[in-house]
């Protein structure tokens, strides 16, 4: 255990924790903004820069490791001032147009900018500029909103292995890309999207469909495959425009590509929405009323029944429904119709 | 999974076999990745040279339908080496004397012979496994959808049991689930011979209990499997089939062999949310609801039962599963009982003790693993801690079999199937999203880049591949995912359904097919089209 | 005939640039031509040697005849013939062609320790370094003291790091001995990124053996087993001489297993660098050894702590580790007698601008800066007004005509508001704009910035902004304000020694030449009249003789008069190009 002092309260933590993780731990705020607890540490966004007794330098909480008997003070005038600094330099190289950003209402850069109350600045100079866009088909990247925190980096390499997407050039013209500026081509499982504090990823479907003021979220499961990942589903009115995953959950957020942008079958036209029956052998299938479906169904199987017994019908449940219907659906097997001829297909 | 995914990252040693997992559990490959970045040793066994490779300390490439021979040589050398674990062999095992004949004559030069694995590699994954602290098993349909998958399940469990990697954090013998609810399905007995929870039909005295809950005498005899119940159609003996939410025509190895059962039904009832390729031959269709749409609960392959949480209501007339069937149940003169998902929940956690401590409010903040017997039991991460379900863990003598149906030369090659990272299934879903869509829109298949030369095979060409059972066009992949005489085929995609090909052929224990292994000839689509 | 007949022929980048390859060959073919047979030739050895500093004067030729050397200068190979005919044979040493006093001001004045041996022994050949008592101070470390010992030494040194900061060498060493770990590494930081930085090239080309035990030394004392030389690959000759004198190393048993015989095992690779300034700093370096991008990483952990793959790791500089093979040959205490209070040793710099004797130096720490402008360097060029020496390179700032006076060593520096950096020197006169020299610095280092951290990515280009609206006229007011204020804050804020050090030449230049700023914000004048947006050119009636070479030079048409009449520049027209100042002989242009 390490003991230290934060902004005078006493905190212990365990061996190998960071400033920032031990102010959290005791509930102290600091700003960050390339700080992911996922990932590695970082000390590029230089917002969560604190002061400790003896060092002449703020340095970053970040990444600077507790040590026992540090004396550590996270808010004063100067850091203050250069936290704002430091927020007012993104602004002057950003579009700033959140009038028309899907993030807006849920970007970390905005938040900053209010906290701070930067509505002037004064270091209006160049901007980046990137007229290309990549035209991959799933995650728009626009590039100029990036504040090169570097997180969509990270994960992409630390977590997902994969390594898509690189910082290429210097100074200035720094800016996060996949080799040689192709279109991105990966396994678009999204995390970097999940991560982007700002508007600069998102998913091309979103676009347009609701911002997160107007959102209801929904935590669920993903009804894809056995990871069992938890989703949220982000809906406006009565669609889902978007799926996310938090933190705390099992799979800490992570997603695959299906659980993260395979939602639109949910909203599609062609869903059935009405029973429908086959009227004559041969026959096409037409709608019906829910009664003359669900009598129709029952006449027949209980005329199989009657005729041939009850193992004459059989059952074929779903390891995609709920556990609550695969019971109920086995149990009118066995106990209402008396077969055990009832399966799913975990074999497939 | 004996195990949870989270203690994946502290595996000292994991053997990944038949599971192409990056493309099929992700989110498990993402903890793997980070176990191999912490510094375990990742085996992997595979025919194809999955993502997952890239992350490997050991890749074995064994020939389909080998996985027998492989893990027996490996376990032979374990044997070779004295590298078992003694204590657990003697204290928590049993048969360990004819598990040791079975495999005494799998040496790895004989392993090597029936794999084509290199004997050196052999005798470098049995060190590497045995020499490890943690050690854990990870296979999927790889190795289960086989005529011998029952084997193959058996030596897995064989080789933990011989370095005595159960019972343990970080270790185990994980089966990673290929869909989301299929641990709660059957737990929730959809399967022939059991009742929820694994209580056998053929008890009496479970019988009893169901009854005195549910009402009316339980059938005692076991049913049969869905791969039963296609041939008991075909035979006459089955009249009327109730589906939900399968896709079987597509799903089912030998596509023409399920179209002919489905066809020859006296009634058929699909319920499911788009109009699948089995709801156009029903004779009713019931529309459902998607996952988005209703409450409930999914149990993962961790044995995690987690909340399901209605956000948006189904389309017009749609209704959700359980009223469906339980309108259904009332119609046909039986009363389901309770009504609401919570309600069910209730009376499945009061019939199986595993669930017994479980409520939806316990589930709310990220759900629970069985067995959770009382309302202040956490859950349990790994299984088997101090004692197996049967006292003692069994070692089973597995003798190698070969796939019931090899290449020769009509057939020269070997499908084998499997999915791919943007579709899912029969692509009922992940079709319809066009992101996904868009990444990956239409079938292939992989065959290597020496039999792609030696047949004039350019990459994406159209090529007519057949089976005994039937035959397709597709596009090839040329790739070195697979070796020489191995080709490839997702089986998402209806207009070139791989399922038309493989080989219904049954593991004779647990029924399932042998979708992982069948024979075919591939042509050029120019070559067939000129002999039309 | 049995003369000693010895010629050096100085072959670092310098003297190579200049044709020292071809002096070298006219030389061996012009003693086979004069028919000096092998019995002579025994005696008479052509060397290569390495810089010995004055590149200016490249090609520079020693010729020593039984003891008694003269030194040419500016020497092309066509010049050879005469000097063995008429030197050589004849005995007469040709005094046109000899180098003057300035020469030897030049050198008399420097203290020579890393550089002792550059441009005297073949940097090719390890018998030479072997001669002039070369590895037998590793051969005494290894075998005879024990690595806290070998700390000891050094912290009594007082030996300092030569790559900018400034740390304690022994220190630095003693954090990382302290360490428990199964590998250690030594890293030998070649980078050399400062723009008309060349000491540490010259020292590797000059004496690569010398690194090479200094690194033996230091990995014996922290106990590493594997070292590094990170060197750019911009510096092909300095990788080929080092290659080769590892090469001839491991031959000899001073690199490998069991070196000097002392049972300790210790090795070194090279990693070239792609040449990106930031990679120098020790962070970055590390990553782009460990094949990542070349960015700085949070500190600490510290190097000595968690350096090269996680393992504990000493960074020193190329001349930092050249110092110690002498250091410990002559004792610790010879060397804490050179230079100043805290500053010990002596350190190389790299002279340039507007000076008379550009080259390199090695000077004792605490000279006063006087000696090296008037005494080593001959003065300001042309004879005109000193105005500051900028040291520290892009990192750090200037000293005036106020402090020439001042012993050079680290504290002073720091104190001023400049830094001693690797060792750039560049002198400054009045026709240099201060504005316009920190505005260079930061176009240097705002476009290698590695872009990790935002204050240094975006601070620094914001900073050029301002400095370039300055020079061309759109100063606003409160403009010095917002440097000083941005400039702080990209200090304090930034991630690396890159981002802290950026804005120091803004803030020692507004510092001392504050009125030169003011002079462009609100004069909008440009005192040393160099911003061509704020200069304007004049023709002066009383000196023009009317000749039209202006008219003539003159691209944009501005100039109008009639022959003989003193001509005008129309404003409006001027591009500003300077062309009628440049062509004017009677000095009637007026550049103001
Ligand atoms: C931007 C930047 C560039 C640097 N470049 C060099 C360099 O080229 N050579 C060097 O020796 N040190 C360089 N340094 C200093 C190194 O980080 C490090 O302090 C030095 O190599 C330590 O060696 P020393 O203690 O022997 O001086 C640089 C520092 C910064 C911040
Ligand atoms: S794209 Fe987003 S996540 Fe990536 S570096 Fe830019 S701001 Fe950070
Ligand atoms: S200070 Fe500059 S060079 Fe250093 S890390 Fe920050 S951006 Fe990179
Ligand atoms: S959060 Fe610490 S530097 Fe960005």
């Amino acid at each position: 255990m390490i003991n230290l002092t934060i902004d005078g309260k006493t905190i212990s933590v365990s061996d190998g924790a960071t400033v920032l993780e031990a102010a959290r731990a005791a509930g102290i705020e600091i700003p960050t903004l390339c700080h992911d607890p996922r990932l590695k540490p970082y000390g590029g966004c230089r917002l969560c820069i604190v002061e400790i007794a003896g060092v002449p330098r703020p340095v970053t909480s970040c990444t600077t490791p507790a040590t026992d008997g540090m004396t550590v003070t996270t808010s004063s005038e100067r850091l203050f001032n250069l936290r704002r600094t430091v927020v007012e330099l993104l602004l002057s190289d950003h579009p700033n147009d959140c009038m028309v950003c899907e993030r807006a209402g849920d970007c970390s850069l905005q938040e900053l900018a209010y906290f701070y109350g930067l509505r002037e600045n004064r270091f209006w100079g160049e901007r980046r500029r990137y007229p290309k866009q990549d035209m991959n088909p799933v995650i728009k990247r626009d590039m100029e909103k990036c504040v090169l925190c570097g997180k969509c980096v990270r994960v992409c390499d630390e977590v997902q292995g994969v390594g898509a997407i690189d910082l290429a050039y210097r100074g200035f013209g720094a800016k996060v890309c996949p080799p040689f500026e192709k279109d991105l081509d990966c396994e678009f499982c999204g995390q970097c999207v999940s991560i982007c504090p700002t508007g600069a990823l998102s998913g091309r479907m979103w676009a347009g469909k609701g911002r997160q003021k107007d959102v209801k979220e929904t935590e669920t499961v993903c009804p894809y495959c056995g990871c069992g990942c938890v989703l949220t589903l982000h809906t406006a009115g009565n669609r889902v425009i978007r799926v996310s995953s938090k933190v705390d959950t099992p799979n800490e957020g992570w997603l695959c590509p299906k659980g993260r942008f395979g939602y639109e079958f949910i909203n599609r036209p062609d869903r059935l929405t009405t029973p429908l029956v086959r009227r004559e052998k041969g026959g096409a299938l037409e709608p019906a009323s829910w009664d003359e479906a669900l009598d129709l169904v029952a006449a027949r199987l209980g005329a199989i029944k009657d005729a041939h017994g009850p193992d004459a019908l059989g059952g074929l449940a779903s390891a995609r429904c709920t556990n609550e219907e695969n019971y109920a659906f086995q149990k009118f097997f066995r106990a209402g119709i008396g077969t055990n001829n009832v399966d799913h297909c975990a074999r497939y | 999974m004996t195990n949870s995914i989270a203690e994946i990252e502290n595996n000292d040693a994991l053997f990944v076999i038949g599971s192409n997992t990056t493309e099929c559990h992700p989110i498990v490959a993402l903890r793997m990745k980070k176990a191999a970045r912490k510094g375990a040793k990742l085996i992997i066994a595979d025919p194809r040279r999955i993502p997952l490779v890239k992350f490997a300390t050991l890749w074995l490439r064994h020939r389909p339908g080998t996985d027998v021979a492989l893990m027996n040589s490996i376990m032979h050398v374990i044997l070779a080496e004295g590298l078992e674990d003694k204590n657990f062999i003697d204290s928590r095992t049993e048969g360990f004397e004819e598990f040791r004949k079975a495999i005494a004559q799998f040496t790895p030069e004989y392993g090597e012979k029936i794999t084509g694995v290199p004997a050196a590699d052999i005798v470098k994954a049995a060190r590497t496994y045995a020499g490890a602290k943690n050690a854990g098993i990870y296979y999927t349909m790889g190795i289960t959808q086989h005529s011998m998958g029952t084997n193959n399940v058996w030596s897995v469990a064989n080789m933990a049991l011989l370095t005595g990697n159960l019972g343990k954090e970080s270790a185990g013998v994980n089966p990673l689930r290929g869909q989301n609810n299929v641990q709660g399905a059957s737990d929730m007995a959809c399967a022939p011979a059991v009742l929820p929870g694994y209580q056998k039909v053929a008890d009496e005295a479970v019988r009893k209990k169901f009854e005195a809950v549910w009402g009316g005498a339980l059938p005692a005899e076991p049913g049969l499997t869905a791969t039963e119940m296609t041939d008991a159609i075909i035979g006459g003996r089955i009249k009327g089939l109730y589906i939900m939410g399968e896709n079987p025509v597509i799903s089912d190895p030998h596509m023409a062999h399920t179209l002919k059962a489905l066809k020859k039904l006296d009634f058929l009832v699909v319920q499911d949310i788009f109009m699948t390729e089995t709801a156009e031959l029903a004779d009713v269709v019931l529309p459902a609801s998607s996952f988005a749409e209703k409450d409930g609960t999914f149990t993962n392959t961790e044995r995690r039962v987690q909340r399901v949480r209605k956000a948006v209501d189904s389309p017009g007339d749609a209704k959700d599963d359980l009223s469906i069937i339980r309108a259904v149940a009332a119609r046909a003169g039986y009363d389901l009982g309770p009504a609401s998902a919570a309600d069910v929940f209730r009376e499945i956690s009061a019939l199986w003790p595993a669930m017994a401590g479980m409520t939806y409010r316990r589930l709310d903040s990220g759900g629970l693993q069985w067995p959770c017997p009382t309302d202040d039991h956490p859950g349990t991460p790994y299984l088997f801690k101090d004692v197996f379900p049967r006292g003692k863990g069994a070692f089973s003598p597995i003798p190698y079999i070969e796939s019931k149906e090899l290449p020769d030369e009509a057939y020269p090659f070997v499908l084998t199937t499997g999915r791919i990272l943007f579709q899912y299934h029969t692509g009922t879903m992940t079709r319809r999203s066009d992101a996904l869509e868009a990444v990956a829109p239409e079938p292939f298949i992989e065959i290597s880049r020496e039999d792609a030369r030696r047949l004039g095979i350019a990459d994406a060409g159209m090529l007519s591949v057949s089976s005994r059972r039937g035959s397709l066009q597709v596009k090839a992949m040329v790739t070195d995912r697979v070796a020489p005489g191995v080709v490839f085929m997702p089986f998402h995609y209806h207009e070139a359904a791989a399922n038309v090909l493989t080989n219904d052929a049954l593991d004779p224990v647990c029924k399932i097919p042998e979708a992982k292994v069948c024979a075919v000839r591939i042509e050029k689509t120019a070559e067939v089209a000129a002999g039309v | 005939m049995s003369k000693e007949i010895l010629v050096n022929v100085c072959m670092g980048t310098g003297g190579i640039a200049a044709g020292g390859v071809e002096v070298m060959e006219a030389f061996k073919a012009g003693f086979a031509d004069a028919g000096m047979d092998a019995s002579v030739e025994k005696h008479c050895a052509v060397h290569q040697v390495g810089c010995r500093g004055f590149c200016a004067r490249d090609v520079l030729v020693d010729v020593a005849i039984d003891g008694n050397r003269a030194t040419y200068q500016y020497i092309k190979p066509d010049m050879v013939p005469r000097i063995i005919e008429e030197h050589v044979k004849g005995g007469a040493p040709i005094a046109e062609w000899m180098v003057g006093d300035d020469y030897h001001s030049f050198h008399d004045r420097q203290v020579k320790v890393v550089l002792s041996d550059c441009g005297r022994i073949n940097p090719e050949d390890i018998d030479e370094y072997i001669s002039v008592d070369g590895y037998k101070a590793a051969a005494r470390v290894l075998n005879e003291m024990s690595p806290a010992d070998t700390v000891e030494a050094v912290k009594k040194s007082g030996l300092r790091g030569r790559g900018g900061a400034g740390f304690p060498t022994g220190v630095k060493w003693g954090f990382c001995a302290a360490n428990k770990s199964d590998r250690k590494y030594i890293i030998c930081n070649a980078d050399e990124g400062d723009p008309g930085a060349f000491m540490d090239r010259s020292v590797i080309e000059g004496n690569p053996h010398a690194v090479i035990e200094g690194m033996t030394i230091g990995a014996y004392a922290i106990g590493a087993d594997t070292g590094y030389v990170y060197i750019r690959a911009e510096y092909p000759l300095a990788v080929e001489r080092l290659k080769k004198a590892l090469a001839d190393a491991r031959a000899h048993g001073f690199l490998g297993q069991d070196i000097h015989g002392s049972g300790f095992n210790f090795d070194i690779k090279i990693k070239l660098g792609a040449g990106a300034f930031v990679c120098g700093e020790e962070t970055a370096l590390i990553a782009s050894i460990e094949g990542e991008r070349g960015m700085p990483r949070a500190k600490p952990p510290f190097p000595a702590n968690k350096g090269l793959w996680g393992k504990p790791t000493v960074i020193n500089n190329v001349e930092t580790l050249a110092n110690l093979p002498y250091i410990f040959r002559r004792g610790p205490e010879w060397f804490a007698s050179l230079g100043s209070e805290k500053s010990k040793g002596t350190k190389v710099f790299a002279l340039t601008g507007k000076i008379k004797n550009t080259g390199l130096i090695e000077v004792p720490m605490g000279i006063p800066l006087k000696e090296i402008i008037y005494d080593i360097g001959g003065g300001i060029e042309g004879d005109r007004l000193f105005k500051a020496v900028q040291t520290g390179g892009p990192s750090g700032g200037c000293i005036t005509a106020e402090h020439i006076d001042l012993p050079v060593d680290y504290e002073n520096l720091v104190k001023i508001g400049s830094m001693m950096g690797s060792g750039g020197m560049v002198v400054l006169d009045e026709t240099d704009c201060m504005v316009n020299i920190a505005k260079f610095f930061l176009e240097f280092t705002q476009a290698e910035s590695c872009g990790k951290c935002v204050p240094c990515r975006i601070g620094t280009k914001r900073l050029l902004e301002i400095l370039t609206r300055i020079t061309e006229g759109n100063g606003r007011p409160g403009d010095i304000e917002l440097l000083l204020s941005l400039a702080n804050d990209v200090k304090d804020a930034s991630l690396c020694g890159l981002g802290m050090s950026a804005p120091n030449p803004v803030l020692s230049t507004i510092r001392y030449f504050r009125h030169e700023y003011e002079a462009h914000i609100h004069d909008k004048r440009c005192p040393a009249a160099v911003c061509r947006a704020l200069i304007t050119f004049m023709i002066l009636d009383d000196k023009c003789k009317g000749c039209g070479v202006c008219l003539r030079a003159c691209p944009a048409g501005a100039i109008t008069g009639e022959k003989k009449k003193p001509h005008s520049i129309d404003r409006a027209k001027c591009v500003k190009c300077g062309a009628c100042f440049d062509v004017c002989k009677f000095k009637a242009v007026l550049k103001e």
